[in-house]
């Protein structure tokens, strides 16, 4: 009885292997980063439109920050756009942009056009900073804590929710010692 | 005269056929140039099996996603700086984790990764050597039938 029913049984399991292998094939989102809990990067960049200002890490470790990647050729962006406005906006969270593999003129319009959600721009023309930070392609975000840790990070568009669920939360649990 | 639909099709398939050689030439165009052929050799052999984060399902060496660029210029100065493959692949482990490599290093978590192939194969032999031995036990004439 048993063995008449294996090749069904082998089957059901293959059948859920492959649902569940659909199911999550385009969660690409999900890879896991291995610079969570990790100091960030150093790095010194110029800031976007005043090429001879260059930032370090050490300067912006300090208070926590929202790093976003972003870039004008980048249409993901543009969606994300409203949602990093509001953030900022809301004085929850400061947001740190890192301009990725742009042109300075693009991008200073781009922001001209859309409006500037950034405390701070920085340019990161060659994208050496990007690679650093393991960065895949624009938009990703990466929540620093104040001590300069990565505490998340976020492929992809930002929304809300995440913002809601998955930021902030973390940003006040930093914030009780 | 000669311009029968056959010729036209034979000349047009020519120029197609041209049109795509002259493609493949440009795509090939690499201006790395390196210092000595082994690196170069390396760098082949590195970027064959380090995954483009950005398509998933290409290698570096075949893909024009721009972070690919990136990485494989990363690459090639890190291979004139005299660095080894370990510390290469290290550093891009380092960043993007071990999905990054297409040949995983074994151990920790990869581990089932890499000994699933091995055990189910045990498991199918074991299989087939247990239906076998119960068969050869049954007497010639038995109907063939060995489900009990």
């Amino acid at each position: 009885m048993i063995t008449r029913l294996l090749p069904f049984l082998i089957f059901l399991l293959l059948g859920a292997l492959l649902a569940i292998g659909l199911t999550i094939a385009d969660r690409k989102t999900d890879l896991p980063s291995p610079l969570i809990g990790k100091p960030m990067p150093e790095f010194s960049l110029p800031v976007l439109g005043q090429p001879a200002v260059e930032v370090t890490r050490a300067e912006l470790v300090g208070q926590p920050f929202l790093l976003n990647v972003w870039a004008s050729w980048c249409v993901t962006c543009r969606v994300e756009h409203p949602v990093i406005d509001a953030l900022a906006k809301s004085g929850q969270l400061p947001v740190i942009g890192l301009n990725y593999r742009d042109e300075a003129g693009d991008a200073l319009a781009w922001l001209e056009h859309f409006g500037n959600p950034y405390a701070l721009n920085l340019a990161d023309v060659s994208g050496r900073t990007a690679i650093d930070f393991g960065v895949y392609a624009a938009p990703e975000s990466f929540l620093v804590d104040a001590k300069g840790q990565i505490v998340f990070k976020h492929i992809g568009a930002l929304t809300p929710e995440i913002i809601d669920q998955e930021i902030l939360p973390r940003l006040a649990a930093e914030a009780q010692p | 005269m000669n311009t029968s639909p056959k010729r036209k099709a034979r000349a047009l398939l020519l120029c197609a056929t041209a049109f795509m050689f002259l493609c493949f030439e440009l795509a090939a165009a690499d201006p790395l140039v390196f210092s000595d052929t082994g690196l170069e050799a390396r760098y082949q052999k590195l970027t064959e099996e380090l995954r483009c984060l950005v398509c998933q399902n290409q290698n570096l060496a075949d893909s024009d996603a721009p972070l690919a660029q990136d990485l494989r210029l990363e690459i090639f100065e890190m291979l004139e700086a005299g660095r080894s493959d370990e510390e290469i692949k290290t550093f891009l482990v380092d960043r993007y984790g071990d999905f990054v490599l297409y040949r995983p290093a074994f151990g920790g978590n990869t581990l089932l990764l890499w000994l699933l192939p091995s055990l189910l194969f045990l498991l199918g032999l074991m299989v087939v050597i247990v239906s076998v031995r119960r068969r050869s036990k049954l007497p010639a004439d038995a109907p063939d039938d060995f489900s009990n």
